[in-house]
């Protein structure tokens, strides 16, 4: 297996295939999924805004595509859409950070 | 302004609409539009009435869009002819059209713009004219605006955005500032203000291969947007999803977008928008006369499939009875809340 079996734009249409094996679980899915991004609360446009945000956290390129194509498609621009993945930054950053209170704990337990 | 040469003049082979469908039929798509019809009950697509007569009255313009359908720009030649123009009026007058929709290129650009104006106002037409905006602001065409105020004339003007980096993006540079100066020139003549029955619709193509957002919505952050950042008023936002036609077609064969496009497009199908497309009550003229069921249709060389195919012969009944010629494009038009000429569908 080598690196280009991994993460083809292309692949994102495939995504129903994921129905095989367990079509009764990919229909709870898919309409849990549609259900989530419909119109609430929030607004379509603020789902994707998230959604945008979280797909750079988790690190997926599927999402990153779908949901920058998304983002637009809900009237966002450029500028918005790059501040939702710097507080999706900001907190993957803080998370790291705030762990530190963790290691002074630590330091403080072992140290005189 | 920054202006490009037109693909007609660089000689592109995307230039024909012949190549254009070539290419259009070449990516393997998971339905046709026929079969998407078909199941809807729509095919094969019938009009339904004649509300509006579309002329396209010459390709040439100040500016060279990169989303433009038509290739339009300054070196472009063709111009409606005068007998075409009477026949077009004559055509409007003697079939109670209710709608004449002047386009182009920049309509106002045709020397004969004013007559085509003044003779359907005459005949109680409500007139519109598609325009760029920028035009309002060459010097030999400072005339503009006042008359389109004199002769209520609904304006239909482009603006892809409400900041300057994305509409200058896709129209060229200078043009948003442009476009601002003549949207505060159309306000001052009432254009956009509450009572003075001027309408002013702005249309926005999305800078990209994506689908444009939800009109409504859309609608009001530009209403608070120009206000606030500008000042300017207008009634309607439309919006249109980019065509892959001509110019739009080749900037996805640039960036080897067109399959994943089109893809886009046909996974967005909306039966409802279907319904509505503006092919079932529109009759859109060449500047040549020929007739067609879009102006879409037209940059494809994708005639009427009419006995009745020219403005000259114009016949109401036989054009009532056509199917209308479809093609993988289509379903630029029924993509999500649907486009056409009047914006969004559904």
């Amino acid at each position: 297996m080598s690196h280009e079996d991994y993460y083809h734009a292309a692949d994102l249409g495939r995504f129903a295939e994921l129905a095989t094996g367990a079509p009764d679980l990919w229909k709870k899915f898919q309409s849990w999924y549609d259900a989530v991004f419909a119109q609430g609360a929030l607004t379509s446009r603020e789902k994707a805004l998230i959604a945008l945000a979280v797909a750079h956290s988790v690190q997926c390129p599927y999402c990153i595509d779908a949901f920058t194509t998304s983002a637009l498609e809900q009237g966002s621009n450029e500028e918005q859409m790059t501040e939702a993945i710097h507080v999706a930054a900001a907190i993957r950053g803080g998370a790291s950070l705030v762990h530190g209170v963790q290691m002074r704990n630590h330091l403080e337990r072992l140290g005189m | 302004m920054a202006v490009l040469p037109t693909l007609q003049k660089q000689r592109h082979p995307l230039a024909s609409g012949a190549a254009q469908r070539r290419r259009l039929t070449e990516v393997r798509l998971p339905r046709s539009f026929e079969t998407a019809l078909e199941a809807t009950g729509l095919y094969p697509l019938r009009p339904r009435s004649t509300d509006i007569l579309q002329i396209n009255i010459g390709k040439k313009c100040n500016q060279t869009c990169g989303h433009c359908h038509v290739d339009a720009g300054p070196d472009r030649t063709e111009m409606m002819p005068a007998p075409v123009i009477d026949a077009c009026l004559a055509v409007l007058a003697a079939n109670h059209i209710p709608t004449l929709d002047i386009t182009g290129g920049a309509p106002e650009l045709h020397p004969e713009f004013r007559r085509i104006v003044r003779e359907a106002t005459a005949l109680d037409s409500q007139v519109i004219d598609r325009c760029n905006l920028t035009v309002t602001r060459l010097p030999n065409y400072r005339w503009v605006p006042a008359f389109l105020a004199e002769y209520r004339v609904e304006v239909v003007a482009s603006l892809p955005y409400f900041q300057g980096r994305q509409t200058d993006a896709q129209r060229g540079a200078g043009v948003f500032e442009d476009s601002i100066d003549a949207l505060r020139e159309l306000n001052e003549l009432g254009y956009g203000r509450p009572g003075t029955g001027l309408l002013l619709n702005l249309v926005t193509n999305p800078v990209g291969a994506f689908l444009p957002p939800a009109q409504a919505s859309a609608e009001r952050d530009w209403k608070w947007e120009l206000e606030r950042r500008h000042g300017i008023a207008f009634n309607r936002l439309y919006t249109i999803t980019n065509m892959p036609i001509s110019r739009f077609l080749q900037h996805l064969e640039e960036k080897h977008q067109t399959e994943a496009y089109l893809e886009r497009l046909v996974q967005a199908f909306n039966p409802a928008a279907a319904a509505g497309v503006m092919c079932r009550n529109t009759i859109s003229v060449g500047w040549d006369g020929t007739l067609y069921d879009c102006d879409f249709n037209q940059m494809l060389d994708l005639p009427v499939a009419s006995a009745s195919g020219n403005i000259l012969d114009f016949d109401a009944a036989e054009l009532a009875t056509r199917e209308i010629a479809l093609g993988p494009h289509c379903f630029g038009c029924t993509a999500g809340g649907g486009s056409g000429c009047g914006g969004a569908i559904s």
